[in-house]
């Protein structure tokens, strides 16, 4: 829209960090919190993650066997559609590549569905998730993810805008389709770069 | 339910609430229907294309003789770029780009039996479902607990408590709130008005038996808004009272306590 808004000139703008995608602000060394339901106290011995849907083989892990496998880390960013960006993070976890390697992705599989312990989903396109892009994570900048932040273990898909990464991750479901999850269904876009600014559905 | 496209509204009215909190009526350039609970973005933008901007909820309740307008409550926040720009710079018959209403989950259908549990500014988005109530003679759907430290910080003092506790002089004859509603109960958690019947302190189990109608037919849908700690402990009340997990709806906002 054409336009400015008057008297606004906004703040520290000239020293930008490059790495904010358009319309996200730098938390700093907060880390908001944003959730829809009650928050799940979940023991490690009630978690357990699955690979289902159009797969060779549905795999479930419990939280000892799913510490067996290559741990991986991300370090870098994460994005909230409500606004908020927080830089130089550390994330520690599995790669999906490697659970989704142990259940053989059938070549018909497009999308995913995350789900989760706590009843919420959200829609990934496959692709989003493979190529060393998402992650398993247990902890963030060297400690256990609280409950808050999804612990015991929440998905990890940085490049996203951050609702895509869903706590209390319980699974991913293969689908040869796009269906939307739970945001999505409550108007929040199905893909959600944040450098495209893709917040809402229709954007 | 979409984000859809960016609205040039108009600011038709600026009411301070608080020391901290001003009201905003903003008029579209058409209808702009929503649902009691859901939100607006407003984006600020600097003439060298700079931009800022922040979600903030619906006060208003839907109005079919204003059917382009609503209400957004602004709380300043220290160092905010933008709650500080609308408090110290706006004027009424300013241009603001807006977005939305948006929110599919946290909005209130308006017929469903509902708890609302608000702390401090997170009272906002549940004045928009208390005024739908009261506009629609539906208030025997909802109890309502707010939570402040102290009358200063009671948003809507008028409407929630009546003239006489919140200290003011009546608006108007019509001016709803005149009478305590007996499904609003107001927590004072630092200091207690005089001529209250509760004494300062956090919200406790007792609060929520006080307005939880002892035979509810149906286990209402409890909707929680405030702070991370707010919303924590009054998500835990809840599961102390045996209110189902599935029947909470949150929507919480700044750091956790944990950051």
């Amino acid at each position: 829209m054409a336009g400015f808004t008057r008297g606004f000139q906004g703040r520290g703008h000239e020293e930008r960090d490059p790495r904010l995608p358009p319309g996200q602000y730098d938390a700093g060394t907060t880390w908001p919190v944003l959730t829809a339901e009650a928050t799940p106290r979940m023991s490690h011995d009630q978690w357990t993650f699955t690979i289902e849907g159009l797969v060779d083989r549905e795999v479930t892990w419990t939280w000892d066997e799913i510490h067996e496998l290559p741990q991986s880390t991300y370090d870098g960013a994460i994005h909230c559609v409500t606004t908020w960006s927080k830089f130089d993070m550390h994330w520690e976890g599995v790669s999906v590549d490697t659970l989704l390697e142990a259940a053989g992705p059938s070549p018909a599989a497009t999308h995913v569905m995350a789900f989760t312990h706590s009843g919420y989903t959200t829609n990934l396109p496959l692709e989003d998730v493979v190529g060393g892009k998402a992650w398993v994570a247990f902890a963030a900048d060297g400690e256990p993810l609280t409950p808050d932040h999804g612990g015991p273990a929440r998905l990890l898909v940085p490049h996203l805008y951050f609702w895509k990464s869903a706590k209390f991750v319980a699974g991913l479901r293969l689908l040869d389709h796009n269906a939307p999850g739970f945001w999505e269904r409550n108007g929040y876009h199905d893909h959600g770069d944040p450098w495209r600014e893709e917040r809402y559905q229709g954007d | 339910m979409s984000g859809g496209p960016w609205s040039m509204t108009t600011v038709t009215e600026i009411r301070d609430e608080t020391a901290r909190a001003k009201t905003y009526r903003l008029r579209f350039p058409a209808p702009v229907p929503f649902r009691p609970g859901q939100h607006v973005i407003i984006r600020l933008t600097a003439p060298d294309g700079y931009t800022a901007s922040r979600a903030y909820s619906i006060a208003s309740a839907p109005d079919p003789q204003r059917p382009d307008e609503l209400e957004v409550t602004v709380e300043l926040l220290e160092g905010g770029e933008v709650s500080g720009f609308l408090h110290e710079e706006v004027v009424v018959g300013d241009e603001l780009e807006v977005r939305g209403p948006i929110g599919g989950w946290f909005v209130w259908d308006g017929t469903s039996p509902a708890l609302l549990l608000g702390g401090g500014s997170g009272v906002v988005p549940l004045m928009s479902m208390l005024r739908t109530a009261r506009a629609t003679a539906s208030t025997d759907r909802l109890r309502m607990i707010v939570s402040v430290r102290s009358a200063d910080d009671l948003l809507y003092a008028t409407e929630l408590v009546g003239t006489e506790l919140a200290g003011t002089e009546p608006a108007g004859t019509e001016l709803a709130g005149t009478d305590p509603d007996p499904t609003v109960r107001v927590v004072y958690t630092r200091s207690a008005p005089e001529g209250s019947d509760r004494r300062a302190g956090r919200l406790t189990v007792e609060d929520l038996r006080a307005v939880l109608p002892p035979d509810a037919g149906v286990t209402p849908i409890a909707y929680v808004c405030g702070s991370a700690g707010f919303a924590d402990s009054a998500t835990r009340l809840l599961e102390e009272v045996g209110h189902p997990a599935d029947r909470i709806r949150i929507e919480r906002y700044g750091p956790s306590a944990t950051a």
